[in-house]
C-alpha cells in the first residue's frame, strides 16, 4: 500500500473524497491540505490547488469528516479499578491523568475507531471523582505527550467529573440516598465558595499578599465557581438530571451533563437552564433501574429543543470502535444527520472548550480527521484512516487488527499481522 | 401487551417488497410473500404472483424470515437488575441439569417484547454461564404462547463462568464435573434398565444428561478461550454429545479442529465488550464468523446474557456487525434465520419464506442491516405482532 504509518512529507493534500466540515456544507468533491500539523485548506477541489511540493492523495469516492471528539471515555485505564476511588465519595484533588497509561491498547483500539480527542473522565463511584484529562490520540509513550495543555498540573487539561444517582450510594462514608449526595456535594460548593472569596479578598484590596497555598481538594471546586474548569456531571434519572441543573443555577456554573438517560422526559427544563449534554447512546435498554428508561430518542428530542448535544463512549461501556454507529443509532431515534455528526465532533469541541482547535475542519484547526470508506452513517463503511495533527495513526490497511478485534493475536490471526 | 397465542388471521395477506430475502434461496426483486392461515403459500417475483381477491396488502422496502437468537437469556432476565427480575443464574449446585429455562421464561418481559418489535420472532433461551452443567434450555416465540421445544438443549459451561461458580476453582474442575454427571449419567441410564425393584428412582437431571448421551438432546456449550472449546470437543468425542459451542470468541483460533469436528458454532454476541471482568473476550474479533464460515464451519448468532447496561442485545443488530466484518449481508442473514432454524431443530416451520412455513416476517423501510432501518412490521404465525407501518 502506498500509504504509510508515518509523517507524509509536508504539506499534504487529499484530494476527491466527499467532506463533511461540520462548521459548513458538506463539499462532494473536495480538497484538504494541512501542513505542520494545521488545516490550511478546505474547500472544493475547484477552488482548492494543492500547494507546490506537497505530497497528493487520490482519495476519491472517500468521505472525510473532522477527528471523532469522544467527551466521555475511560480509554488509557485499567477501568473501574483505577477511576472509581473508593476511599470516600469526594475526590476532587485527584486526576485521571496519574490513572492513564499512555501505551495501552485500548487508545489504539480508539484511534481504529476515529477517535482523535478525548475526555478520559474518573468514573461514577464518587459524588465528585477527581479532574479529567483531554487528550489527543497521538502516537506516543506517555501522558504528557498526549496532553493539550502544557503542564499536568495546570489549568486546561480537564474537567471535573462528578456524578448522580445510584453509582455513588454505598456503604461507611458514602451517602445511602439521594438527599445525603446532594447535602454533601452542596457543603463542598459552599466551602468553595468560601476559598474562592478567601484567593480573590487581597486582590480586590489591591493589597500584595503571598499567594495562599494551594488547597488540591478545594482549588479545583474554585477553578468550577470561576468558569476556568467544566463540571463534566454523569447523571441518568429525570430528578437526578434536576438535581445536577439545580446545583449549577445555586452557585452559578453550568454544568455539561452527561449520560441523560432519561433526558427525553424533560428536554424543555434542560433547554431552559442551558446546560449542554453530552448523551450516551445504547442500542438497547436496561441492565440498572436508571438505564431503563432509556431510550434512542433523546439525543434527537434534546436537538429539537435547541440544546447543544455531544455523544460520547463512555468505554468499555459502548465501543470506541462503534463510536459512528451510536450517532447512526441517534439518526435512527430521530436526530438529524448533521446533528449527529456535530454530535461526534464540535459540540463536544465546545463541551471541552476546545472548539478553538478541534471538531471541525477549518484553515488553522488541527490537521485531526478520518478518511471513511463511505458514509458516516452506514454499517458498511469502515474507518479508512486516523490522522491526528498531520499524522496518520491508523491505517486499516496495516493495522486493521484494532478496528476487527485480535490485536494481541497477530501470529495466530488469519492473515497475519494485519 | 399482546395476548396469549395470537390468532392468526384466516384472510390473506400479502407483502410487496422491493426486495424479498426467501434466505432457502436467493433474494427476489419486486417480489411478494402471500400468507394464509399463519403459513406462507406463495413466495415469488410480484408479477408472478396474483394477490388473492380481497386479500391485505402491505408494502415494504425489503422483507426477510423472523429473526432468530441462538442462544440468550432474554425472559429469564429483565431490565432493572434487580432480585425480583433476575432467574437466569440458580446459584447452588455446579451439576444442575434439571433446571428448565421454561419455567423462568417470563412471555411478557419488555426485554422480550423490546427484541420482538425489532424482528427477532424465535428466542433460545437458557440460563446464563455459570454452572458447568447449566440447565435445559427451551425454544420460545416471541409472541407469548406454548413452548416451541420445550426442552431444548442441555447447556453446558466452560471456562471463567465456570471457575466462578461455586464448586470447582480450575478449568480441570469445572470439566470433571461435567465428565462425572455424564458418566453419573451412562451408570444411571444402565442401571435404570435393571429390573423394577433394582431399577434406580427417576431422577430428573439424570433424565437431562440420558437424553443428551442418547443424541434425543443436543448439548451446547458456552466457551470463550480456545483451550475451553476444545475442551468442549473432548467432552463431546468422549460421550458421543450432539454437539453446538456457543460464545466462541476464540473460535477463529481453533477453527481448523472445530471444522474437523463438524461441529456448528454460535458467535456472539458480535459487539461484547473485550475488557470484560472475566478476562475472556479479549481477543475477540468482528471476524469471528466470517473466518470460522471460511474454515467450513456452520455459523448461526446468538447474543448470550448481559450483566449489566445493556441488558439485551439484538441480534440482527449484532449479525450486521459481522455482515460488515467479512461475512457478507447474505451469509449473515442466513446465519440469523434458516442456519439458527435448523441448529434449533425446528427449521420445518421457522427460519426461511418457504411455501408451508410459518408466516414469520419481518418487514423493513430499508436494508434490513442498516443502522437507521426500520423494522415496519414483525409477523409472527401472519399476525402482526407491532403497532408500526410501513406504509
Amino acid at each position: 500500500m502506498w500509504w504509510t504509518a508515518v509523517a507524509l512529507a509536508e504539506p499534504v493534500a487529499l484530494v476527491g473524497a466527499r467532506i463533511y466540515p461540520v462548521s459548513g456544507p458538506p463539499i462532494p468533491n473536495g480538497t484538504v491540505v494541512f501542513d505542520q500539523g494545521k488545516l490550511v485548506a478546505v474547500g472544493p477541489s475547484s477552488q482548492v490547488t494543492p500547494p507546490a511540493g506537497a505530497t497528493v492523495r487520490d482519495v476519491t469516492g472517500k468521505v472525510i469528516v473532522p477527528g471523532l471528539v469522544d467527551t466521555h471515555s475511560h480509554i488509557g485505564t485499567l477501568g473501574p479499578t483505577e477511576l472509581n476511588e473508593g476511599s470516600g465519595p469526594l475526590q476532587p484533588a485527584l486526576s485521571s491523568i496519574d490513572a492513564i497509561d499512555a501505551t495501552a491498547v485500548s487508545l489504539q483500539v480508539a484511534q481504529a475507531g476515529g477517535v482523535t480527542t478525548v475526555n478520559v473522565m474518573p468514573g461514577s463511584r464518587n459524588l465528585i471523582g477527581g479532574q479529567t484529562a483531554y487528550l489527543k490520540l497521538r502516537d506516543a509513550a506517555t501522558v504528557d505527550e498526549l496532553l493539550l495543555c502544557p503542564d499536568r498540573r495546570g489549568p486546561g487539561c480537564g474537567g471535573l467529573k462528578m456524578a448522580n444517582g445510584t453509582n455513588p450510594q454505598g456503604e461507611g462514608t458514602y451517602p445511602r440516598t439521594r438527599m445525603a449526595a446532594a447535602a454533601s456535594v452542596r457543603q463542598v460548593f459552599l466551602d468553595a465558595k468560601k476559598r474562592r472569596s478567601e484567593l480573590d479578598a487581597p486582590h480586590k484590596r489591591g493589597k500584595p499578599a503571598p499567594a495562599p497555598a494551594p488547597d488540591l481538594a478545594k482549588d479545583p471546586v474554585v477553578e468550577v465557581l470561576r468558569g476556568e474548569r467544566v463540571a463534566h456531571f454523569h447523571t441518568h434519572r429525570a430528578d437526578d438530571i434536576v438535581t445536577a441543573l439545580e446545583l449549577g443555577e445555586e452557585f452559578g456554573f453550568v454544568p455539561v451533563l452527561h449520560h441523560v438517560s432519561e433526558g427525553w422526559k424533560l428536554v424543555d427544563r434542560i433547554a431552559r437552564s442551558g446546560a449542554p449534554c453530552s448523551v450516551i447512546v445504547i442500542d438497547s435498554p436496561g441492565g440498572k433501574e436508571e438505564a431503563a428508561e432509556m431510550s434512542l430518542t433523546t439525543a434527537g428530542a434534546l436537538e429539537r429543543a435547541g440544546v447543544p448535544v455531544a455523544i460520547h463512549t463512555d468505554d468499555p461501556i459502548t465501543d470506541s470502535r462503534l463510536f459512528l454507529r451510536s450517532a447512526a443509532l441517534a439518526v435512527r431515534g430521530g436526530m438529524s444527520e448533521p446533528g449527529a455528526l456535530a454530535a461526534l465532533t464540535l459540540n463536544g469541541a465546545k463541551m471541552l472548550g476546545l472548539d478553538a482547535r478541534v471538531g471541525s475542519l477549518e484553515p488553522g484547526k488541527d490537521a485531526d480527521l478520518v478518511v471513511l470508506s463511505g458514509e458516516p452513517f452506514s454499517v458498511w463503511t469502515h474507518v479508512e484512516q486516523t490522522w491526528v495533527e498531520g499524522v496518520v495513526v491508523f491505517d486499516r490497511a496495516t493495522d486493521a487488527r484494532y478496528a476487527t478485534g485480535g490485536w494481541d493475536q497477530a501470529e495466530r490471526y488469519p492473515g497475519g499481522a494485519r | 401487551m399482546i395476548g396469549w397465542w395470537s390468532v392468526a388471521f384466516a384472510a390473506d395477506r400479502v407483502v410487496l417488497a422491493d426486495r424479498v430475502y426467501p434466505v432457502s434461496g436467493p433474494p427476489i426483486e419486486r417480489g411478494a410473500v402471500v400468507v394464509r392461515d399463519g403459513k406462507i403459500t406463495a413466495v415469488g417475483a410480484a408479477d408472478a404472483i396474483p394477490v388473492p381477491p380481497g386479500a391485505e396488502v402491505v408494502r415494504a422496502a425489503a422483507v426477510t424470515p423472523g429473526m432468530i437468537d441462538g442462544l440468550c437469556s432474554i425472559g429469564l432476565t429483565g431490565p432493572l437488575n434487580r432480585p425480583f427480575d433476575q432467574d437466569h443464574l440458580q446459584p447452588g449446585d455446579p451439576v444442575e441439569p434439571e433446571l428448565r429455562a421454561l419455567d423462568a421464561y417470563d412471555p411478557w418481559s419488555e426485554l422480550v417484547g423490546w427484541v420482538r418489535e425489532l424482528g427477532v420472532t424465535t428466542v433460545h433461551v437458557g440460563p446464563s454461564a455459570g454452572a458447568p452443567v447449566s440447565g435445559r434450555t427451551a425454544v420460545m416465540s416471541t409472541a407469548p404462547g406454548p413452548a416451541l421445544v420445550p426442552e431444548a438443549f442441555v447447556l453446558v459451561t466452560l471456562g471463567e463462568a465456570s471457575k466462578e461458580f461455586p464448586g470447582s476453582q480450575t478449568r480441570m474442575g469445572s470439566v470433571a464435573e461435567v465428565r462425572q454427571a455424564l458418566a453419573a449419567a451412562r451408570e444411571y441410564r444402565e442401571r435404570r434398565k435393571l429390573p423394577l425393584a433394582d431399577r434406580p428412582e427417576i431422577d430428573l437431571g439424570s433424565e437431562a444428561l440420558v437424553a443428551a448421551l442418547d443424541r434425543r438432546a443436543r448439548v451446547v456449550a458456552v466457551a470463550h478461550r480456545a483451550d475451553d472449546l476444545l475442551a468442549a470437543l473432548r467432552l463431546r468425542e468422549e460421550f458421543g454429545l450432539d454437539l453446538v459451542l456457543a460464545g466462541a470468541t476464540e473460535g477463529y483460533l481453533v477453527r481448523d479442529a472445530i471444522a474437523r469436528a463438524g461441529v456448528p458454532v454460535w458467535v456472539g454476541p458480535v459487539m461484547q465488550r473485550q475488557w470484560s471482568s472475566l478476562g475472556e473476550t479479549h481477543d475477540g474479533t468482528f471476524e469471528n464468523a466470517s473466518l470460522l464460515a471460511a474454515a467450513g464451519v456452520t455459523v448461526g448468532f446468538m447474543t448470550g446474557y448481559e450483566a449489566y447496561v445493556p441488558k439485551v442485545r439484538v441480534v440482527g443488530w449484532e449479525a450486521a456487525i459481522a455482515a460488515a466484518n467479512g461475512l457478507g449481508p447474505d451469509a449473515a442473514l442466513k446465519a440469523v434465520t434458516l442456519t439458527n432454524a435448523q441448529l434449533l431443530g425446528i427449521a420445518e416451520h421457522k427460519g426461511s419464506l418457504e411455501v408451508g412455513k410459518d408466516a414469520d416476517l419481518v418487514l423493513y423501510d430499508g436494508d434490513p442491516f442498516e443502522y437507521r432501518t426500520r423494522v415496519c412490521g414483525v409477523w409472527i404465525g401472519g399476525a402482526s405482532v407491532t403497532d408500526g407501518s410501513c406504509q
